[in-house]
């Protein structure tokens, strides 16, 4: 029984950490444009890096 | 790096954010020119695409006006039009509202399922006492918050006497939510937080699927809208000009319509000839020459030449506002329509309120206590509560409608679908929608020299034979010629000089042809013949069509000759120079004859049958009433998607009559054994998730309906 004290907090604390990032993702603006990042991945970086010889 | 360049606060309360849709934006290499480009013109410090709305955002220095911003995307390839609206619409509001509610009822779902799955494997006492009370602590704050849209919406059908889906699922959650406090406060042994909140979950689910599938297809229309005049250049008494937006325009006042312009307000024309083109109110592809004293409308284009037009009638007066008022009641009687799903709960919701009624009475009549009745007859309610119905529809619907956003189509809501489902007969608007709606040249008959003069020419005019012409030699891959003093005459052609010769393009002698033109260069002249082609696979359009029962044919504001002509070459009937009052009254009589006619047109000229017919689509290359008013439109130059969209549609509703077959299957085998006081809440809740997920499994199957 003393387990539960801490287990279950413990799960419920993730659980909400889970659901507060959820909701800052969104409100931040994550799920805005699916589509673009998955096209994203595909641009290349402004500058290549310099190559030495 | 491709993310967005971070700006300090201080930095950018002196910047200005404006918003451009640009529906040109196809892929990852047009979302890294515009953020990589833009910024390089100076007094622009940042841009930002947001790829699925087609929307680009940019931070720019105020000084810089929209003008030049526009000028800057188009310097890079880019069409654009600045969105004035707010762009957090009231559709991404409610998606917005139905993620974060999910959010919540996943989390209450996850947490109560942790504490039940202990219950159900033994433990009692004051463990399962406690356990009861936090799963209270969770639920019941979960299911205030994420019922509220299903209270919501119960409330207001009941308010107005009327049922809906909602209102068996408040009712269930509600009492479900209820006996499992009072469960709880006097230590029994059945609590159903869980299945409360997991249907929650479920139909959440369904309802966040749903106004996902609409906030994207929508984005994808309103990147296409915004072409029409939306102001206009007034000439003050001193000679001197200012923009004044449409809605400030007042009868009598004189306006400078430059070439290339539309028109903001009907009027008459004070000074100046040039050509209009009239295609979106009549559907006439060929430009009309006009001069002092003609009457020209809002939304049509003038083409060749500046001229000065006297305002007769303006903002809500014009003949565009008349046909738009047409529009909106013609489409009253849409939003009668009712949905599949409702139509299935109010048969589902009295068969099930009185089960478990009846359930209460038969266990109240056979002796046991109230308590006992009061909790099977819940039991009844939950188990029957309409979860895998509340997906049945969304899931099949959504699924359908991103397989034939592939395919170049996109359909605005749920609704639309059961309706494009239904249609049986289909009637075409024949230019823009058979037909290109943008004139073709046939040069096969020019040599080398000759084609090289005419794009020379034609590159030099917005007129749509120059631009027919012009693009017709580019495709053959020909190189201007350099040809000097070009001149535009209005309504005859224009004029140059190449190599010490006289060479033109004129109208042609003799009014037979009205889409030709005649190439002169020195004295010898030839005639080069335009035609609007057919989309290539109209003809196989209209075989598909035939092939899932539906009778086509054309009703068109056009002259009766080139209708009659391509309704002989596709084999169809075929009405011409019908106005708009009268496509409303034909779509009208079919109606009434118990038809259920699909629309398919884009002229403004279409736009009350559009709104009044069963279902409609219209091309992206129609007019931005037309595109509101159609519940699908489609991209490109195919006209496959109209055929495509009516044979998954059907497909979609044969899913959903599945979905909605198997829950009632599932009912059948569930309701008996919850009357019968055997389901408890672990019966209970695999029930409920298996029967989702089997829903959700077969609506699945329609992500390869568009192929």
């Amino acid at each position: 029984m003393t387990g539960l004290a801490f287990l279950i907090p413990i799960a419920l604390g993730m659980g909400l950490l889970g659901l507060v990032a959820f909701l800052w993702s969104m409100r931040d603006g994550q799920y805005d444009d699916m589509d673009g990042a998955a096209n994203r991945i595909l641009i290349d970086d402004d500058e290549p890096l310099e190559q030495d010889a | 790096m491709n993310a967005p360049l971070a700006l300090s606060a201080k930095d950018a309360s002196a910047l200005a954010t404006t918003r451009f849709t640009v529906p040109g934006m196809k892929c990852a290499g047009c979302i890294g020119k515009i953020e990589r480009e833009l910024p390089k013109v100076s007094g622009i410090t940042a841009a930002r695409a947001n790829f699925s709305a087609k929307r680009v955002a940019i931070n720019h220095d105020p000084a810089l006006g929209e003008d030049a911003l526009t000028a800057a995307l188009q310097a890079l390839g880019f069409e654009a039009q600045p969105v004035t609206e707010n762009p957090l619409g009231a559709d991404t509001k409610e998606r917005k509202r139905l993620n974060r509610a999910l959010g919540v009822a996943g989390f209450g779902m996850m947490n109560v399922m942790l504490l039940s799955v202990s219950i159900w494997s033994g433990a009692d006492g004051a463990t399962r006492e406690l356990f009861h009370w936090l799963s209270a602590l969770i639920a019941l704050p979960v299911i205030a918050y994420a019922g509220r849209p299903f209270f919501a919406s119960a409330w207001m059908a009941l308010s107005h006497r009327r049922t809906n889906m909602d209102v068996p699922i408040s009712i269930g959650v509600i009492l479900a939510s209820l006996l499992s406090l009072y469960e709880t406060t006097t230590g029994g042994g059945h609590a159903y937080f869980e299945s409360a909140v997991m249907l929650l979950f479920f139909l959440l689910a369904g309802r966040a699927l749903d106004a996902e599938m609409r906030t994207r297809t929508r984005a994808g229309i309103g990147a296409l809208l915004g072409r029409m005049g939306k102001s206009a250049s007034v000439i003050a008494p001193d000679g001197s000009t200012r923009r004044v937006p449409a809605a400030s325009l007042e009868p009598g006042m004189l306006v400078l319509v430059a070439a290339g312009e539309a028109f903001a307000a009907d009027g008459e024309v004070a000074e100046g000839a040039s050509a209009i083109d009239n295609a979106m109110l009549t559907g006439e592809s060929a430009p009309e020459p006009v001069g002092p004293g003609a009457v020209v409308h809002a939304g049509a284009i003038n083409l060749s030449a500046p001229i000065r037009v006297s305002l007769t009638r303006v903002a809500e007066d014009t003949a565009i506002a008349e046909i738009a008022r047409l529009m909106d009641e013609a489409g009253q009687s849409r939003s009668t329509y009712v949905r599949i799903a409702d139509r299935a709960s109010r048969l589902y919701a009295p068969v099930v309120h009185s089960l478990a009624l009846l359930a209460f009475a038969g266990w109240m009549i056979a002796g046991a206590g109230w308590h006992q009745s009061l909790t099977i007859a819940i039991a009844v309610l939950i188990i029957t509560c309409p979860c895998a119905m509340g997906l049945a529809v969304p899931a099949a619907q959504v699924v359908a409608s991103g397989a034939l956003l592939r395919r170049g189509l996109l359909v605005k809501d749920g609704s639309a679908l059961e309706r494009l489902a239904e249609c049986d007969v289909v009637l075409l608007d024949k230019t823009g929608t058979l037909t290109l709606g943008a004139p073709r040249a046939d040069i096969a008959a020019l040599d080398a020299e000759a084609r090289a003069v005419a794009l020379g020419l034609a590159q030099a005019s917005r007129h749509p034979l120059s631009r027919g012409l012009a693009a017709a030699c580019l495709r053959a891959g020909v190189e201007p010629a350099a040809i000097t003093d070009i001149a535009e005459v209005s309504g005859k052609g224009l004029t140059g000089t190449w190599q010490g010769l006289c060479v033109a393009l004129e109208k042609p002698e003799g009014e037979g042809q009205a889409l030709a033109t005649t190439l002169r260069i020195g004295d010898a002249a030839q005639t080069i013949t335009f035609a609007d082609p057919l989309r290539t696979d109209a003809g196989a359009m209209l075989a598909a069509l035939r092939h899932e029962g539906l009778t086509a044919s054309i009703l068109s504001g056009d002259r009766a000759a080139p209708v009659d002509a391509i309704a002989a070459e596709l084999g169809i009937a075929a009405q011409a120079e019908a106005s708009p009052q009268a496509k409303l009254a034909a779509m009208e009589a079919l109606k009434a004859e118990g038809r259920r006619p699909l629309m398919v047109g884009d002229g403004l000229n279409d736009g009350p049958a559009l709104a009044a017919a069963h279902a409609s689509i219209a091309p992206g290359t129609a007019s931005d009433a037309s595109q509101q008013a159609a519940d699908a439109v489609f991209i490109g130059e195919a006209l496959m998607p109209v055929a495509l969209a009516v044979r998954v549609a059907r497909k979609t509703m044969r899913i959903v009559r599945e979905n909605f077959g198997f829950s009632i299957a599932y009912n059948l085998l569930a309701v008996p054994l919850a009357v019968l006081g055997l389901v408890t809440p672990l019966i209970a809740a695999i029930a409920m998730s298996v029967s989702s997920l089997v829903v959700v499994a077969n609506s699945l199957r329609l992500a390869r309906s568009a192929n």
